[in-house]
C-alpha cells in the first residue's frame, strides 16, 4: 500500500536556559494509507512532539518528514490535529466554532457551510448547531471538535489524547464512537495514547516509544478475526488481553 | 413555574432574601438622607460656619438658578465631552497599543521598562508641561485625561492578551492560521471582558485628567467652575460642581456596567457552567 507519511532517522530536542533536552532519537517509521497507528510511550517521553513535527509546528533538528512523498513545507496535504481538549470558543455558538477553520483557511462557501451542517446532524449535534459549548457534555464537545476538524477534509488525522481529558464512562463510548466515524470515513490517523486498552480497540498497529529520548522500541500489528470490527467487539475478543499484556511488557521492560 | 409548586422552604428563602435587599438599599438611602438633614440643621442652627461648609439647601438653590440662566449645562456639557473624547482615544490607543506589544516580544520587552515608568509617574506633573507645550486649550486638556489612564490601560491590556491559553492559539496553528488569526479568532475575542473591565476603570482615570486638566488650562468645565468658586469663595459652587462629578462619574460608569451586562447577556452560556 502507499504510504502517506514517512519519517526518517527524525532527532529533536528543546532548548531552555538550564540546557538542552533530547526529546526524539533516530525515529523511523511510516504510515500507510487508510492506516490507523496507535503510538504509546511512557509519560512525557516526547509522544505529542511526534505530532507536532508531522503539523510543521516545530521542524526536526535533523532528518526528513515526508507527506504524500513530498517534504512538509508547501505540501498540499491537509493534515487534522485533534488535541487534548476540545478548546471550542465560548463566544461563538457549536456551529460557529465547527467553522473556525474554514474561516481561517478561506474556505468558506455554501458547499462547506452545508457540510458542517450535515456532519452535526450526522454526529447527533443537529440540535446544538445554536448552542454555546458549555452546553454540551464533554463527550458532545469532543465530537465537535472532530466535526471541526472533519470539515476541512483532511487526508491524515492527529490525535493527541483526545479523549484523555473524559471521564472513564464517556471515554469509553466517545473514543468508540469517534474510532468508528475514522473507520467509516476511511481516514489514515495517528493516535498519540497512554491508554494501552485504547490503543489495542482502535489501532492496526501499536508503536511503542522508550523512555526520553524517545526511540521507537517496537511496531506491534493489532488484528482481530472479527466479523464487524469495531473497537467494542475488540475488547470483548480473546486476543485483546493477549495484545493488552504485549503493550504492557514492551513498555516496562527497558533494556 | 406556577406559585403553587413553591414549596415552603424556597418561600421563605425568597423572603429573606427580599428583606435582605430591602434592608440594604433603605439602609443606603437613609445615610444620604441623615447626612444631607444633619448637615442642613448643623448650618441651619451655625453649629458649623455655613459660610465655609455651606449647606445642602443652598447648594440646590445655586443649582435651580443655574440651570435657569442656562450655564450649568454649558460647563457639565464642556467636562463631559472632554471626558468622553479622551476616554474613546484612550480604548483605542489603549487596544491598538498592546495589540503591537502583543504581536511583537521584542518590541514589548524594549519597551516595557519605559511604560512601567510613565505608568507609576504621576500625571498632574505632566499637565503645566502639557499647557506649555500645547497651549491653554481644549488640546491639553484631552491629552491631560488621557495621560492618566492610557499607561496602565496598555500595561494591563497586554497582560490579557499574553495570559490567553497558549493550546487555543496552539489551535490556530494547526487548522493552518497564522499569527494574524491567532489575534482576529482567540486573543481579541476572549480579551473581550477584560477590555470591558479596563474601560470600566478608564472612564474614572479620565475624569480625574479632564479635571487636572481644567484647573490648569480651562474656561469652562466643572473643574474650571471648582477652581473659579474656591478663589471666590462661592461655596455653593464649589460643592454643587463636585456634586455634579459625582453624578456623573456615576453615569458614565454605569454606561459602561450596562455595555458588559449586554455582552454577558449575549454570552450567557459562558457563565452557567465552568
Amino acid at each position: 500500500m502507499e504510504s502517506i507519511l514517512e519519517f526518517n532517522h527524525i532527532n529533536y530536542a528543546y532548548h531552555t536556559l538550564e540546557g538542552e533536552t533530547k526529546a526524539l532519537s533516530d525515529i523511523t517509521f511510516s504510515v500507510a494509507n487508510g492506516e490507523f497507528v496507535a503510538i504509546v510511550g511512557p509519560s512525557g517521553c516526547g509522544k505529542s512532539t511526534l505530532l507536532s513535527l508531522i503539523c510543521g509546528l516545530i521542524v526536526p533538528e535533523s532528518g526528513w518528514i515526508h507527506l504524500n512523498g513530498k517534504p512538509l513545507n508547501d505540501n498540499p496535504t491537509s493534515i487534522g490535529y485533534m488535541l487534548q481538549h476540545d478548546h471550542l470558543f465560548e463566544w461563538r455558538t457549536v456551529y460557529h466554532n465547527v467553522l473556525l477553520g474554514l474561516e481561517i483557511q478561506h474556505k468558506l462557501s455554501n458547499k462547506t457551510r452545508q457540510k458542517a451542517k450535515k456532519l452535526l446532524e450526522s454526529y447527533g449535534l443537529g440540535a446544538f448547531a445554536d448552542s454555546r459549548p458549555s452546553q454540551l457534555s464533554g463527550g458532545m464537545r469532543q465530537r465537535a471538535a472532530l466535526v471541526r476538524t472533519l470539515v476541512l477534509d483532511p487526508d491524515i488525522l492527529l490525535l493527541d489524547e483526545p479523549f484523555s481529558a473524559l471521564d472513564y464512562q464517556t471515554r469509553l463510548t466517545v473514543g468508540d464512537d469517534i474510532g468508528q466515524i475514522l473507520r467509516n470515513e476511511k481516514k489514515t490517523a495517528i493516535l498519540v495514547t497512554h491508554d494501552l486498552s485504547e490503543a489495542v480497540s482502535l489501532a492496526d498497529r501499536v508503536f511503542v516509544l522508550t523512555k526520553r529520548p524517545a526511540t521507537l522500541k517496537t511496531c506491534v500489528p493489532v488484528t482481530f478475526n472479527l466479523t464487524a470490527d469495531t473497537p467494542m467487539n475488540r475488547r470483548n475478543a480473546p486476543e485483546f488481553k493477549h495484545y493488552f499484556n504485549l503493550l504492557w511488557k514492551e513498555l516496562n521492560h527497558d533494556e | 413555574m406556577s406559585k403553587s409548586t413553591v414549596s415552603t422552604a424556597q418561600q421563605n428563602y425568597l423572603n429573606r432574601l427580599r428583606a435582605h435587599r430591602f434592608i440594604v438599599w433603605f439602609l443606603r438611602v437613609a445615610i444620604l438622607a441623615g447626612f444631607l438633614l444633619l448637615w442642613e440643621y448643623t448650618a441651619a442652627k451655625d453649629i458649623i460656619d455655613s459660610f465655609i461648609f455651606c449647606c445642602p439647601s443652598r447648594i440646590a438653590k445655586c443649582f435651580l438658578e443655574m440651570t435657569k440662566d442656562g450655564s450649568i449645562f454649558l460647563h457639565i456639557g464642556v467636562t463631559l465631552y472632554e471626558t468622553v473624547i479622551s476616554f474613546a482615544l484612550v480604548t483605542l490607543v489603549g487596544i491598538l497599543a498592546a495589540v503591537l506589544l502583543w504581536c511583537s516580544r521584542k518590541c514589548s520587552e524594549v519597551l516595557d521598562p519605559y511604560l512601567v515608568v510613565l505608568n507609576s509617574l504621576p500625571k498632574s506633573a505632566l499637565a503645566p508641561l502639557l499647557i506649555v507645550w500645547l497651549g491653554a486649550n481644549r488640546a491639553t486638556i484631552i491629552v491631560a485625561g488621557m495621560s492618566v489612564a492610557i499607561f496602565g490601560s496598555i500595561l494591563s491590556l497586554y497582560t490579557s492578551f499574553t495570559t490567553v491559553d497558549e493550546e487555543k492559539i496552539k489551535l490556530i496553528y494547526t487548522l493552518r492560521g497564522g499569527r494574524f488569526h491567532a489575534l482576529t479568532k482567540v486573543v481579541l475575542p476572549s480579551s473581550i471582558p477584560a477590555i470591558i473591565s479596563n474601560m470600566k476603570v478608564n472612564i474614572g482615570l479620565c475624569l480625574v485628567g479632564v479635571i487636572i486638566g481644567e484647573f490648569l488650562a480651562a474656561r469652562s468645565g466643572l473643574g474650571y467652575l471648582i477652581i473659579y468658586s474656591s478663589q471666590v469663595f462661592k461655596m455653593d459652587w464649589l460643592l454643587m460642581s463636585i456634586v455634579l462629578l459625582c453624578i456623573m462619574a456615576m453615569g458614565l460608569y454605569a454606561l459602561i456596567g450596562g455595555l458588559e451586562k449586554l455582552y454577558l447577556k449575549k454570552y450567557s452560556a459562558n457563565y452557567v457552567n465552568e
